[in-house]
């Protein structure tokens, strides 16, 4: 990075320290928190509007619709997340290769499964085998991202769901005497009142999903925990940068930008929550209406 | 093999009796429901124990936490800060290189008349290392839940207690606490269902496994590992963790009935279970 780094033995104090901080790894480190935040930023609309489909889908009036809904969002209460996350990569990407095979090879005679294998003819491998690393990555960073999208699209389902039973009685009874039909009701009356009802649960919801990113390291993901097991190991003096074991240190930055997350959604939660409030007949809103008077 | 053969041989692997090998090829449902189920019973200790002293540690956070005075106060709110809003995870990792940095011999204390080694090679073990984490987060979490039941203990039942010339400690023990723990146990309930699956990451997160004795999810996936086959040792996890919090709900639901006996039956909260998954 530096001018002054081309001989990292000869360097000490604050320069060895700048030097350290800016190697080519390191770099590959910070760049894994961008990891991190484009998982939240594209996981949480996903999840949103998974949740939004089961949630609708568990009001159907389709009784096997209904039942697809009210089995999704049961999925995700018994069970933990870990194991979810476990099972989903590989089952994803088996149920993926196995519809590319049916697709691609049909002729193929030998069955799927061999004993302890799955094997699948080599153009419907994914992604192929002769692809650039980075397309293997891509494929292991959009998995991981489908994955979480369906724990929390469960999550946000029930929310969800509660949110559209918690919008007054007397707001739906209206829409009916004006002659609405079920389906003008549901965009017109409930969807817009639903969303005061809803950010509460989803909120929390989004703690827990930031809570739930370092997860990503067991679904193979290089991301930051990958990045501070490897770059804080103890490095021997074959190393341009020896130094002892380090991880502590590098867990400790991780704990400091979690908590920092944490506290910064807290305060733009906060100020949602106020702009939400703002004309509704419950007591927040009220708070407002008579505090502006 | 038989399938009792296999339960006697790896019905209680996990805690080191029985065969030494795990069973390497040719796996049987057998195999893998006794395996995982021996596993379990590493999530059931550690889901237990961190309860258990976690639900009196809290009780003290929570006092902590309403306590007037900045110096009692401020630390209870920064501990509880720390443990909820960062990941289990990385506070097992955390703990983890921390407890591997601490000298293997044992750290000497001088007491003055007496000198104690405190033993701390036990630490980086998940036994005990892992569970002082999760006490530690339970505690936090259940404080919080705690505090906030506090909070809305009805001033009438103060004033009654004061009426009745009850202070101090016997009005803490008879009136406060009991009203606490009735308000705060339908959300108490939640978090020990949402403690015992965080227990599943105990074995993925630093902690190694030591000589292959894992929790349910460490048998599970090395199920799923070496047969490439998701779609078995993982709905037998699954199943085995919905008995567990069939259980929980069914034990806590008892002690709810227990403490609200005194209300009239309408008045009486029902039990709503609506657990979150991740912390």
């Amino acid at each position: 990075m530096f001018s002054y780094c081309s001989d990292p033995s000869s360097l000490q104090g604050l320069s060895w320290l700048s030097c350290y901080l800016t190697t080519g790894k390191h770099m590959l480190f910070y760049g894994s928190f961008g990891t991190v935040i484009a998982l939240l930023l594209v996981t949480a609309p996903v999840a949103l509007l998974f949740g939004f489909g089961g949630a609708t889908a568990a009001r159907s009036h389709i009784v096997p619709l209904r039942w697809f809904g009210k089995g999704y969002t049961a999925i995700a209460r018994g069970i933990p997340d870990i194991a979810f996350f476990l099972f989903f990569v590989i089952a994803l990407d088996q149920a993926f290769e196995w519809m590319r095979h049916k697709v691609k090879c049909p002729d193929w005679e030998e069955p799927v499964r061999q004993g302890n294998d799955f094997v699948v003819c080599k153009i419907a491998k994914l992604p192929l085998s002769s692809s650039a690393q980075w397309v293997h990555e891509a494929y292991g960073f959009s998995l991981a991202v489908l994955t979480f999208s369906i724990v929390f699209g469960a999550f946000a389902a029930i929310v969800l769901y509660g949110a559209m039973q918690a919008v007054p009685r007397a707001q739906i009874e209206t829409a009916e005497s004006y002659g609405m039909t079920r389906r003008q009701t549901f965009w017109r009356i409930i969807v817009p009142q639903m969303w005061i009802f809803a950010l509460p649960g989803l909120s929390n919801l989004w703690m827990i999903l930031i809570k739930a990113t370092p997860l990503l390291f067991l679904l193979g993901v290089e991301d930051i925990v990958y990045w501070a097991r490897e770059l804080g190991g103890l490095k021997t003096s074959i190393y341009s940068y020896p130094h002892p074991d380090w991880r502590l240190w590098y867990f400790l930055g991780l704990l400091v930008f979690y908590l920092g997350l944490t506290r910064v959604s807290e305060i733009i939660l906060g100020r949602l929550t106020a702009r939400l409030s703002r004309g509704q007949a419950t007591i927040a809103g009220n708070n407002q209406r008579k505090a502006a008077s | 093999m038989t399938c009792l053969e296999t339960i006697q041989a790896y019905g209680l692997r996990s805690i080191g009796i029985g065969e030494r090998l795990l069973p390497k090829s040719d796996f049987t449902l057998c195999d893998q429901f006794t395996l995982i189920g021996s596993g379990l019973i590493w999530n059931v200790y550690f889901g237990f124990i961190s309860l258990v002293i976690g639900f009196f540690l809290a009780t003290g956070v929570a006092l902590a936490k309403n306590a007037d005075s900045p110096f009692i106060r401020k630390p209870a709110e920064l501990f509880v800060f720390v443990f909820r809003g960062s990941p289990l995870f990385i506070q097992f990792f955390l703990a983890y290189e921390l407890f591997v940095l601490l000298p293997k011999v044992g750290i000497d204390i001088n007491l003055g008349f007496t000198e104690i080694t405190a033993e701390t090679r036990w630490l980086t073990r998940a036994w005990l290392g892992a569970v002082i984490v999760l006490i530690l987060n339970t505690t936090a979490y259940t404080g919080e839940i705690f505090y906030g039941a506090l909070r809305s203990v009805p001033m009438g039942d103060i004033e009654a207690a004061d009426a009745y010339g009850l202070t101090g400690w016997p009005r803490f023990k008879r009136i406060v606490w009991p009203t606490m723990l009735r308000l705060a146990w339908p959300a108490y309930t939640n978090e020990a269902i949402f403690l015992f699956h965080a227990t599943a990451l105990v074995y993925f997160s630093g902690f190694p496994a030591w000589r292959q004795k894992g929790d349910a999810l460490y048998y599970a996936n090395y199920f799923a590992d070496k047969t490439f086959n998701p779609f078995i040792p993982y709905p037998i996890l699954a199943f085995y963790f919905i008995l567990v919090v069939l259980g929980i709900i069914g034990l806590f639901g008892v002690i709810n009935r227990r403490l609200n006996r005194h209300l009239p039956q309408e008045r009486q909260k029902k039990l709503k279970i609506r657990p979150q998954i991740i912390r």
